[in-house]
């Protein structure tokens, strides 16, 4: 075990992976950075230094830098996968997938299904997302609601850096495209993480806390945000079950239903706007499979229906909060 | 470099196929047994015949909309591309995918695709595997004169000159996208070529309703490419017989068009005039090829009409490999 940010256990997992399998590429904008600059290649080592060391140890032809082109690059994945290799695309910014969506939605995702499950596109992209570093509208998105809702691919989001870890190395071995949402809030977060190969299946969620009084269901950087408010909430004897989905497909249905039927009180905590979001499909699966186990409303707590705010109090009125998911659990518990 | 008597009769036969297919499809889909939108290759085979005869399974192509015919010069088994286009459980895609999106990846055929433009950016990516692997292999992205508009074809061309990769933008210039004139939507006074060109890479032009320019071009393009000078492109000349898709009443032809291409134009009938006048070949041999190919077409419609159809459940599966 050693300490390390969360940037760190991605940029190892990317070593160790690119050292494991020869097939596995690394392509996106200033991956390698300062190309074709006095500085020269790895100037930079990669915009949220999670690709630092990788072109000097695997070469040009491994660890690619290529040109503010988010279609050619995602299209490149998506060609180089059909073609034998597991390239690891980065988009600098989850908000990004909106240059590209055609390369995801309608081409990778679809392939193996389209071409009559004859091939795989075992390609990963890597995306920064997330607010909390007042990056604006364009630059703080969560949008993994929005890449769930897409069948063929697979959707995860890490909240530890030990988790990083072993779901991007789960997600470099898989044989299908795989959306890696890394919290970019949490970039720099430290926590115990082993050194060595290990892998975290997909669709199994995470029991962070226990407790018989409510279920909180969540993901990502809103998981640490959850913990802070289930811990206050123990305080007083109130008992929250937080689970962190670590993907949202698949999605670990099984895990969400056996916590409501013990709790009987569900706050679903998403990152994503209201609208057909995570919240709004958890609380629907809820519904139609627990519902007899329900002793409250379903709580969604979610940013409001706007873009992301820029000014700090803005943006903290955006996202959930602690205040807000203690809020969430009083009104489920005071219902009956 | 005059072509062997045994090339020369599969580069006709390929044509021939690709023709038959076509012309079959346009008249069986009049009968209403095929669902779905297709869009005809017939008038454009010398390009796909032209370039895929000089290619082998570590070769890649990725292809458009109007694709059947760059499958079948790619080595897609017709049967199962006829049983594809009917919806068939026994399709080259068991029928989930349908004409705009037959692939075979072991060949190294990488589809059809729906969305025009979406092919160049995929074929870049085939590039960096086919460098990766050190095999002399090229990726070829088939375009129309429509996807030479579309910013995904800017984007790679761009990286594969940056990236020096081996592949080929190859631009089928049909002088129509979809239902509106290549004069008009290619801000280049219609010359697509030259946008290849000032984006750093070598571009050639060639005339391609004639399988023997489209070959002798192709031969130098991809003698360029195998030996890692990076990226090329290449403009060929063609003609859409057919409209848009099968249904379109064409009404953007101009009077007595299709009659004229189809008289003028036609390199099934110019390779034929070719070769017995040179005395190459035989008319008795391109005759028997048109039997058998006929045959081999007349099989293809009957074996997909009483083929099985999907079962519903098999709208489940082939998303994931695992889930």
């Amino acid at each position: 075990m050693a300490m390390m940010q969360l940037r760190e256990a991605i940029n190892l997992t990317l070593h160790q992976e690119m050292e494991r399998d020869p097939n596995v590429i690394c392509l996106g904008e200033d991956l390698v950075g300062g190309m074709g600059t006095a500085g020269g290649p790895e100037a930079i080592g990669g915009i949220w230094k999670t690709t630092a060391g990788l072109y000097a140890k695997f070469g040009a032809d491994r660890v690619i830098d290529t040109p503010i082109s988010e279609s050619a690059i995602i299209g490149a994945a998506a060609g180089a996968a059909l073609a034998g290799k597991r390239p690891v695309a980065e988009l600098m910014f989850a908000d990004f997938i909106g240059v590209c969506l055609d390369q995801i939605w309608n081409q990778m995702a679809k392939f193996r299904y389209m071409f009559g499950g004859k091939t795989t596109c075992p390609a990963v992209i890597r995306v920064a997302y997330g607010a909390g570093r007042n990056a604006g509208p364009q630059h703080s998105q969560a949008a993994y609601a929005m890449m769930t809702a897409i069948p063929g691919l697979k959707v995860v989001i890490p909240s530890t850096p030990a988790e990083a870890k072993g779901l991007l190395a789960s997600a470099i071995r898989d044989d299908d495209p795989v959306l890696f949402f890394e919290p970019k809030a949490l970039y720099a977060t430290k926590g115990e993480v082993p050194e060595e190969e290990y892998l975290i299946p997909f669709g199994h969620a995470r029991s962070v806390r226990e407790g018989e009084h409510a279920t909180i269901v969540t993901c990502g950087q809103l998981v640490g945000t959850a913990e802070k408010a289930a811990d206050a909430l123990a305080k007083e004897g109130i008992g929250c079950d937080v689970l962190d989905l670590r993907t949202t497909s698949p999605l670990d249905e099984e895990a969400i239903l056996d916590s409501v039927e013990l709790t009987g009180r569900l706050i679903v905590v998403d990152e994503n706007p209201p609208r057909c979001g995570l919240a709004a499909d958890i609380a629907g699966l809820v519904s139609s499979k627990a519902f007899a186990a329900l002793r409250a409303p379903i709580q969604m707590v979610t940013p409001p229906h706007t873009p992301v705010p820029f000014a700090p109090e803005l943006e903290q009125a955006y996202l959930p909060s602690v205040a807000r998911i203690d809020a969430a659990v009083r009104a489920a518990l005071s219902y009956r | 470099m005059q072509l062997s008597r045994e090339r020369m009769l599969q580069a006709y036969r390929q044509m021939k196929v690709i023709r038959e297919f076509e012309e079959r499809l346009h008249a069986e889909i009049q009968t209403g047994e095929i669902a779905g939108f297709t869009h005809l290759y017939s008038g454009q085979e010398a390009v796909a015949v032209g370039v895929c005869e000089h290619l082998t399974d570590d070769d890649y192509i990725i292809s458009t909309h109007r694709g059947h015919g760059h499958c079948i010069a790619k080595g897609c088994d017709v049967k199962g591309m006829m049983q594809e286009i009917y919806g068939r459980a026994g399709g080259l895609c068991k029928g989930k995918g349908g004409s705009m999106h037959i692939a075979d990846v072991e060949k190294g055929m990488l589809g059809a695709n729906g969305i025009v433009g979406a092919g160049a950016p995929i074929a870049v990516g085939a590039g960096i595997s086919a460098k990766l692997d050190g095999k002399g292999g090229v990726s070829i992205a088939f375009s129309g004169d429509g996807a030479c508009n579309q910013g995904t074809t800017f984007e790679a061309m761009n990286m594969a000159v940056v990236l020096k990769l081996p592949v080929i933008f190859l631009f089928e210039n049909n002088h129509y996208s979809e239902h509106t004139g290549v004069d008009y939507a290619v801000g280049t006074a219609g010359d697509i070529a030259s946008r290849a060109e000032a984006f750093g890479m070598k571009a050639w032009r060639g005339n391609g309703c004639d399988f023997f320019d489209t070959f002798d071009v192709m031969r130098d393009v991809i003698d360029h490419c195998r030996a890692g000078n990076g990226p090329a492109a290449v403009e060929l000349d063609t003609e859409r017989f057919f409209g848009h898709f099968e249904g379109d009443p064409q009404r953007y032809r101009g009077p007595g068009e299709l009659d004229r291409l189809r008289a003028e134009r036609d390199c099934l009938t110019s390779f034929r005039t070719k070769v017995t006048e040179a005395k190459l070949l035989d008319p008795a041999d391109l005759d028997a090829l048109d039997s058998d190919v006929l045959a081999l077409i007349d099989a293809a419609v009957a074996e997909a009409r009483a083929a099985p159809r999907p079962a519903p459940e098999d709208v489940l599966t082939d998303v994931y490999v695992n889930y």
